[in-house]
């Protein structure tokens, strides 16, 4: 198959173009305050059903223990890291607490099947689009932010930036990209029958984010 | 630009004959402002219809024989978004490389589609004498996406104080007349000209007005077999009816 | 030229077909509208969107000038990540790639993420006549995998269903599920029908929105969610693209993210970009163990080397155009008959297979320049439209790439201009003409077929406009 790329870029080079003239740098220069970024965040989150709560950093262990029954919520899938170490310490005996330790092939039916609730952290938010950021790992695996029906995510108020090409410039992502690196901005949705919206088509129904301050 | 002294009128084929009303209130607007109006003898047709077809040899050759008709250094007037835009914006494009590109780019460059030129160069104002009366305005996709003027005819309206303009839904969106798409696309065309007759309808609109024959054809024609009262007049037709004392 | 008559004939019995289903029109119509409503409200400010326009234009342009460096460049940082590219010149390879593959990994299921590239080339057939199962998992790609139909647009691909038509497909394909109208209901239980597959695939194929050179990452746009889950829950990860969809930079990314979004649904974003840059590394617990990326080419390096109609492949499948033309809203896109339906597909597909074969859809534009208007990455579709009409009739002298160039040319036709030219290039034979037209104007025949069928037969005036002027005293010369 090493004859279709040199046929296809021979096609290719057969026309020289004229160099174009360089893009841009995308620079749409908002310089929010951290106040008005939470407040864009918020907006548009909650535009796309997407929950926000604003909570102090020693106070949202407690928020979580209080809200997981209120939704019935028992299965509770932690990874590793800050975030799951400090629930797991904080959580009592009603909440079923699984780590995310094994690969995925040993437990597909059960996580697909039986988790209630994904709690993770955040690499960071995107104000103007409302959006979270991660960047999954060994701690905290992809299908965590996706196959429970809902998701609970830590989002420092601290991380959060502008828009998605301040957050590529100011982290130099080009040249330290992840296995996977996503933006989510609301719970799952389509609106694929008569162009009306309908939430948790695959991914989590509920998308809740804990601005922590 | 500064107010000239004379203007070509370039009629376009459709107000040439059957339209000529609609050219002859253009023409008469503009010697009001105090402009001479020069109707060139030999103009025929911008090459418009060849031109979209696929024609481009004819659509040239056409084009071509205009030349001669606009050659002084003055504005050439048009009574049609689509005959204007075919002039500015394809002309060089269709004149590219040859002989006498220079001579076509200059007639697009001081080529002005009539509501343009009655809004921009003659800063026109009027004074409505007119009964008091509702419209609806369609402006063709020519005027509003390749001229970029579609505002200036409701401007002018604008300036008539006993005309009450409603708006059509979906303003946006072709009436399909498209030149001889009308004719390959018969049926699609016929779809969009009721939706858009349905539109203009239920404005309760007493006239349509617009800046393009081609749509006039197309919406009036189909008023008419649809039995509708509802009248349709050109822009230049509907202002000089309405403010010549 | 009897292969262009038939194609000609067809196409007018899918449009007869479409204008006489009610049904569907209302659906497309109401569909459309309120896309077209949602996009506007995302660009307030036609000065942003103007600048967001022309910055998505020069990525595209620059991309496609950079193309066979960037091309290198992309698939030597995707194998340096770990992933396998492969180059497809024709739907039959890329899919014979693709069969590869998962015949190697002992794959039997396949999930599946929305890629019209994979409907270029056909793949779902390819892949069941060879025993696998094949799932699409975008709701409106399983709803018309039901139907077994094509998609009718390149973003919404079951806009021509409305529920009722949607709950009967699940009433005969589930019948195990309550019969319902509730769009909600249907959502979840198109939940819990895909999420056991999903579970249990052996692979999963994707598309690209971007492929970036720099990184070496596959950028995908997704609402549901299933993009994700194919790319992610089964061992094996393919993705097909179009070699045109390679950029050069990340930071080339935001821009035709935003405008991509806001010009296909009228999103800020959507629920998910998913930016994958390597197979499942060692520690890591998830993720596909190898992910191969297929190169799909199929007309597009041909179209490159016309310095007109390379603009076409600027295109990031917003579906904007569609949306917006008043054509497709009236006939919606199986009428097409082509994978790309509407302005992009007038430009795309004659391109792309030839006009001896779909030359003719390009009559199916009124010219009215609402897809060039909206389009995010501007390109010039109606120019681009009529340089295909005038190849399709007038192709001989052209060096176009295009396959039946002039394929389109009737002699009647081309006489008719021909005789149109002559009398328009004569001013004396034109005047005599409109003497003949205005004195003879009772004789205008009352039917002039498919305009009268819809309007009153239009009639010369009494006097032309030439002969008012002179008598008002215009100056003439």
């Amino acid at each position: 198959m090493s004859d279709n790329k040199k046929h296809i870029l021979g096609r290719l080079r057969s026309n020289r173009l004229h160099a174009a003239a360089a893009p841009e740098v995308y620079a749409k220069s908002l310089d929010w305050d951290q106040e008005r970024r939470i407040a864009e965040f918020t907006e548009r989150m909650q535009a796309v059903r997407g929950e926000v709560h604003r909570l102090k950093a020693d106070q949202w262990p407690d928020w979580v223990k209080q809200e997981l029954p209120k939704r019935e919520l028992r299965q509770v899938l932690i990874g590793h890291g800050p975030v799951a170490d400090t629930f797991a310490a904080a959580a009592t005996d009603d909440i079923a607490l699984k780590r995310y330790e094994r690969p995925i092939e040993d437990w597909k039916d059960t996580l697909f099947d039986e988790i209630d609730v994904a709690l993770t952290g955040t690499l960071g938010g995107l104000a103007e689009s409302g959006s979270l950021v991660l960047w999954p790992d060994a701690n905290e695996p992809r299908l965590m932010s996706l196959i429970p029906p809902v998701h609970i995510a830590l989002l420092r108020a601290d991380r959060l930036f502008d828009n998605f090409a301040r957050l590529i410039a100011s982290e130099n992502w080009a040249s330290r990209m992840p296995t996977n690196a996503l933006l989510i901005s609301g719970p799952s949705k389509t609106a694929d029958i008569e162009q009306t919206l309908a939430y948790g088509i695959h991914g989590p129904k509920t998308l809740i984010t804990l601005i922590i301050e | 630009m500064p107010m000239p002294q004379q203007i070509y009128f370039f009629a376009t084929c459709l107000v040439d004959l059957m339209y000529p009303r609609a050219g002859l209130a253009g023409m008469q607007l503009i010697r009001r402002a105090g402009v001479e109006v020069i109707y060139p003898d030999n103009q025929t047709c911008c090459g418009q219809p060849a031109f979209n077809s696929g024609y481009r040899d004819e659509a040239l050759a056409v084009a071509r024989a205009q030349l001669g008709c606009f050659a002084r250094d003055i504005p050439v007037v048009v009574p049609s978004g689509s005959c204007a835009g075919m002039i500015k914006k394809h002309w060089p494009e269709l004149f590219a490389g040859q002989a006498d590109e220079s001579e076509a780019v200059a007639v697009a460059e001081r080529t002005f589609e009539l509501t343009e030129f009655l809004v921009d160069v003659l800063r026109l104002e009027l004074e409505d004498l007119g009964q008091p009366t509702k419209i609806a305005i369609h402006t063709s996709c020519s005027a509003r996406r390749e001229m970029g003027v579609a505002d200036r005819i409701e401007s002018l309206v604008a300036q008539l104080a006993n005309v009450e303009v409603l708006t059509q839904d979906r303003k946006a969106e072709c009436c399909g007349f498209g030149g001889t798409f009308a004719v390959k696309q018969g049926d699609v065309s016929g779809a969009m000209v009721k939706d858009k007759t349905d539109a203009l309808r239920a404005t309760d609109a007493a006239k349509v007005i617009s800046q393009d024959c081609g749509c006039l054809m197309n919406i009036g024609g189909a008023f008419e077999k649809q039995g509708d009262g509802l009248g349709t007049q050109h822009i230049a037709e509907f202002l000089w009816e309405r403010t010549n004392a | 030229m009897s292969e262009a008559h038939t194609q000609t004939r067809e196409f007018h019995e899918r449009i007869d077909a479409a204008l006489h289903n009610d049904q569907l029109r209302q659906n497309f119509r109401s569909a459309l509208t309120g896309i077209m409503a949602r996009r506007a409200e995302q660009f307030p400010d036609d000065v942003q969107l103007q600048a967001l326009r022309e910055q998505a234009r020069m990525v595209r342009a620059n991309a496609l000038v950079k193309q066979p460096q960037l091309l290198e460049q992309l698939e030597a940082k995707l194998t340096e990540n770990g992933i396998q590219v492969h180059w497809a010149e024709n739907p039959e390879q890329a899919n014979q790639i693709i069969y590869d593959i998962l015949h190697a990994a002992d794959a039997k299921t396949v999930v599946k993420g929305k890629s019209m590239v994979s409907e270029e080339t056909e793949l779902n057939h390819y892949l069941e006549k060879r025993g696998l199962t094949v799932i699409e998992s975008d709701l409106g790609e399983y709803i018309i995998q039901l139907a077994k139909e094509p998609p009718s647009h390149i973003v919404a691909p079951a806009i021509h269903k409305n529920r009722r038509e949607v709950a009967g497909l699940f009433k005969t394909f589930h019948p195990e599920i309550p019969y319902t109208e509730d769009i909600d209901t249907l959502t979840q239980s198109t939940r819990e029908i895909l999420r056991t597959r999903f579970a249990h695939a052996d692979a999963g194929i994707s598309g690209v929105n971007f492929a970036v050179a720099e990184t070496g990452t596959l950028c995908l746009v997704e609402n549901e969610g299933n993009g994700r889950l194919s790319t992610t829950a089964p061992r094996v990860h393919i993705a097909i693209t179009g070699i045109e969809k390679v950029v050069e930079k990340l930071s080339d990314v935001p821009p035709l993210l935003e405008i991509l979004t806001k010009s296909a649904t009228g999103q800020p974003i959507t629920t998910y970009f998913n930016m994958i840059s390597r197979p499942r590394q060692p520690g890591e617990l998830d993720g596909p163990e190898a992910v191969h990326l297929v190169l799909l080419d199929n007309g597009r390096s041909r179209i490159r080397v016309d310095h007109e109609l390379l603009d076409t492949l600027r295109c990031i499948r917003c579906g904007a155009c569609i949306n917006h033309c008043p054509v497709y809203v009236q006939l919606g896109g199986h009428a097409y008959g082509t994978v790309y339906p509407g302005p992009i597909g007038l430009a795309l597909e004659p391109q792309r297979i030839g006009i001896d074969k779909v030359g003719t859809l390009t009559s199916a534009c009124t010219m009215c320049g609402a897809c060039g208007e909206v389009c995010p990455v501007k390109i010039p579709l109606p120019k681009l439209i009529n340089r295909l009409r005038a190849e399709a009739v007038n192709g001989e002298r052209s060096a176009a790439p295009i396959s039946g160039r002039g394929s389109l040319r009737k002699s009647g036709e081309a006489g008719a201009w021909k005789v149109w030219q002559w009398l328009y290039r004569h001013p004396g034979l034109y005047r005599l003409f409109k003497l003949a037209a205005t004195r003879l104007r009772f004789l205008t025949p009352p039917s002039l077929g498919a305009w009268t069928r819809y309007r009153s037969a239009p009639r010369p005036a009494a006097r032309s406009l030439h002969e008012l002027a002179r008598r008002e005293g215009f100056r003439h010369e």
